[in-house]
């Protein structure tokens, strides 16, 4: 097997809180191979989108730090790289979509200039040929009229349409890996599904490795080949999109996904009644505890769970459960 | 369209000013009067006839509105010179001071913001806060008069008061450095007051800017660190300073004629403080006139800058 094109390993993200240092990722390793689609899945605050920003090296000033581990990018390590270097790899070898296309454009300047000033900054093309290459990305990306619209601001625009424009920026330069925190979160239904559609499309063509952050387990299941499940900062449970879904190995990850009646109506052919995880994701206090973290919300909950941090336990097809019962669930 | 408004508004300027003065007591016949050693009803009356101050008020505003659109501002007994001469003489002087204090004070100002935007907790971010203090508090004549004894009286760099040499003999060039030393304390002290407004607010505005998600979408296109502040943070910033400085049209206007005061600065201030003391209430209407006909330039060329600066702005009204 080739070494992987991403290998993350024991990563610990540290955020500076009013009441002390927090980990909001807590040893946390995950690999990525060329070309292929994984999947970040839990509720809010679980650090998903924490573990991205670690990746692009665009964690919050003076506040979050990787404070252990290694991000290994075809074996170049990015948690020590220098500002400048890590400049070079955002936007170029790795880039990054967010959860909110109505404001992550900026606003004064028209989405022509937005898309072709990546490519300036990263590919050394000349103003009027950044200019061609955005007008083609955005046709790329399916916006109708590219000619024109390649002249228009952001408020000229439609959610959908902004998005589109994000993924053209995200990929003009043809990156290696595309981060997705949340693409679709902000947009409506049939948008989300358009949006999927042409992510799926530009990745067959360009062979782009996708991280998609969701809580969505229905994008889940569309987009990606591999998940990783993750609860209060640390890896609950990985491995293949089907397997998890069919046979979750984790408390957690199987609450998750009955939450998602229509994936259990299509894949096992019989109907759940509507469920919820009970409880909330503890706070960022709570995080650092040495004990199953999950624990406060699981119907499995034992004394062993509350005293010790659960390792990982590995099963056929790489499936790993962070859980004390994995093999009871 | 927005120069309709600008028109409308002239004239409502235009119908209050008028009725304001019409509405205080005393006239010109009373000053004319008193500087004759006083005199008796008749006389007044003649004086009130030759004036057209004995027709009815609507009669006298009609007139008034009549010769202002014709820009007959009317004759100032007190300069023995039409108003509008009187004004156009001394309002270069004005914008001079006015604008380019403005100008200034938005440059640094938005300058200081950034840089102290960019580090909260630094050096450059305290002394804009004690800037910004010392600006709201010290009245514009004490910080002028300050300077004047630092600057004029201790070290003498620059000259006390007026806006040139007469003694001075030279090209376009000698002359030109000249007004700008006559500037250079006036335009602090004026400047002074709005530099700590703009500052202040582009500190604000620019560390909201600098959190927001297309702050971060530059930074995640692997963009420089200048281009991400310079160039998507700052054009962002500058909507709500620009209008700021607008509305702070009419209170610079207000302080220059302080801080005309203090320097003997030859503008339509001094020109406003002498003609009240002596009641030369055409010339008064007039200096109003134009203030109000500055402001609202003023604002016009604000809503312009926005237009520039937003492409949101553009296609409204």
């Amino acid at each position: 097997m080739t070494a992987p094109l991403l290998k993350v390993e024991n990563l610990r993200i540290e955020l500076t809180t009013r009441d002390g240092v927090a980990p909001v990722i807590d040893d946390l390793s995950f690999e990525l191979g060329a070309g292929e689609s994984i999947s970040f899945v839990g509720e809010s605050g679980c650090g998903k989108s924490m573990t991205a920003l670690g990746i692009m090296g665009l964690l919050p000033e003076k506040i979050g730090r990787i404070a252990a581990g290694s991000i290994l990018f075809e074996g170049e390590e990015l948690s020590t790289a220098s500002e400048k270097r890590m400049r070079e790899i955002r936007g170029n070898d790795i880039s990054m979509i967010f959860q909110e296309p109505m404001t992550s454009l900026n606003p004064v300047y028209t989405v022509g200039e937005q898309i072709a000033e990546v490519l300036r900054a990263h590919q050394n093309l000349s103003k009027s040929a950044a200019w061609s290459k955005a007008t083609e990305l955005l046709d790329a990306v399916r916006i109708p009229n590219a000619q024109r619209r390649v002249n228009d601001y952001p408020f000229q625009m439609s959610g959908g349409q902004r998005q589109r424009v994000m993924i053209a920026i995200a990929l003009a330069c043809e990156p290696k890996i595309l981060i997705a925190d949340e693409p679709t979160t902000a947009l409506d239904v049939t948008v989300q599904a358009q949006i999927f559609d042409l992510l799926n499309d530009l990745k067959r063509q360009t062979g782009t490795a996708i991280i998609m952050i969701t809580h969505d387990m229905g994008a889940v299941a569309e987009m990606a080949q591999r998940m990783i499940v993750m609860y209060a900062g640390r890896n609950a449970e990985q491995g293949p999109v089907e397997n998890i879904i069919e046979h979750p190995r984790h408390p957690y990850s199987r609450g998750l996904i009955s939450c998602v009646p229509h994936i259990m109506a299509t894949l096992t052919e019989e109907r759940h009644p509507l469920t919820e995880v009970a409880g909330i994701v503890p706070s960022l206090r709570e995080f650092g505890k040495d004990q199953c973290l999950f624990a406060s919300r699981c119907t499995m909950v034992s004394q062993k769970c509350l005293d010790k941090r659960p390792p990982e336990v590995a099963f056929a097809d790489g499936q790993k459960s962070a859980c004390w019962h994995a093999e009871a669930v | 369209m927005r120069v309709f408004y600008a028109v409308i508004l002239l004239l409502a300027v235009l119908v209050l000013n008028f009725s304001m003065m019409h509405l205080a007591p005393g006239d010109v016949a009373d000053t004319i009067s008193q500087s004759m050693g006083g005199a008796d009803e008749e006389i007044l009356d003649q004086i009130r006839a030759d004036y057209g101050l004995d027709q009815p008020f609507l009669v006298q505003l009609g007139r008034y509105i009549g010769n202002v659109l014709r820009f007959d501002l009317g004759y100032s007994f007190f300069y023995n010179k039409p108003v509008t001469e009187l004004i156009l003489q001394r309002l270069p002087a004005t914008l001079l001071l006015v604008f380019v204090a403005q100008i200034l004070a938005l440059f640094i100002g938005v300058i200081l913001g950034v840089i102290s935007a960019r580090k909260p907790n630094g050096i450059a971010s305290h002394f804009v806060t004690m800037l910004a203090l010392f600006g709201y508090s010290a009245p514009v004549f004490w910080t002028g008069i300050l300077l004047l004894i630092a600057f004029s009286l201790k070290i003498q760099i620059f000259p006390v008061a007026g806006m040139r040499d007469i003694t001075i003999s030279g090209g376009f060039w000698v002359h030109f450095v000249d007004v700008v030393r006559h500037l250079v304390l006036p335009v602090i002290t004026l400047g002074s007051i709005f530099l700590a407004l703009y500052s202040r607010l582009s500190r604000a505005t620019m560390m909201e800017v600098l959190g927001s998600d297309y702050v971060r979408t530059a930074k995640a296109k692997g963009l420089s660190e200048r281009e991400v502040v310079y160039k998507h943070a700052l054009k962002n910033s500058l909507s709500p300073v620009i209008t700021l400085a607008g509305l702070q049209f009419s209170a610079v206007i207000s302080g220059a004629v302080l801080v005309e005061a203090v320097f003997s600065w030859p503008g339509l201030g001094t020109l406003a403080f002498q003609s009240i003391i002596a009641r030369d209430t055409p010339t008064i209407l007039g200096i109003l006139f134009f203030s109000a006909l500055v402001v609202i330039v003023g604002n016009l060329l604000t809503d312009l800058a926005l237009r520039l600066v937003d492409p949101r702005m553009r296609g409204k009204g």
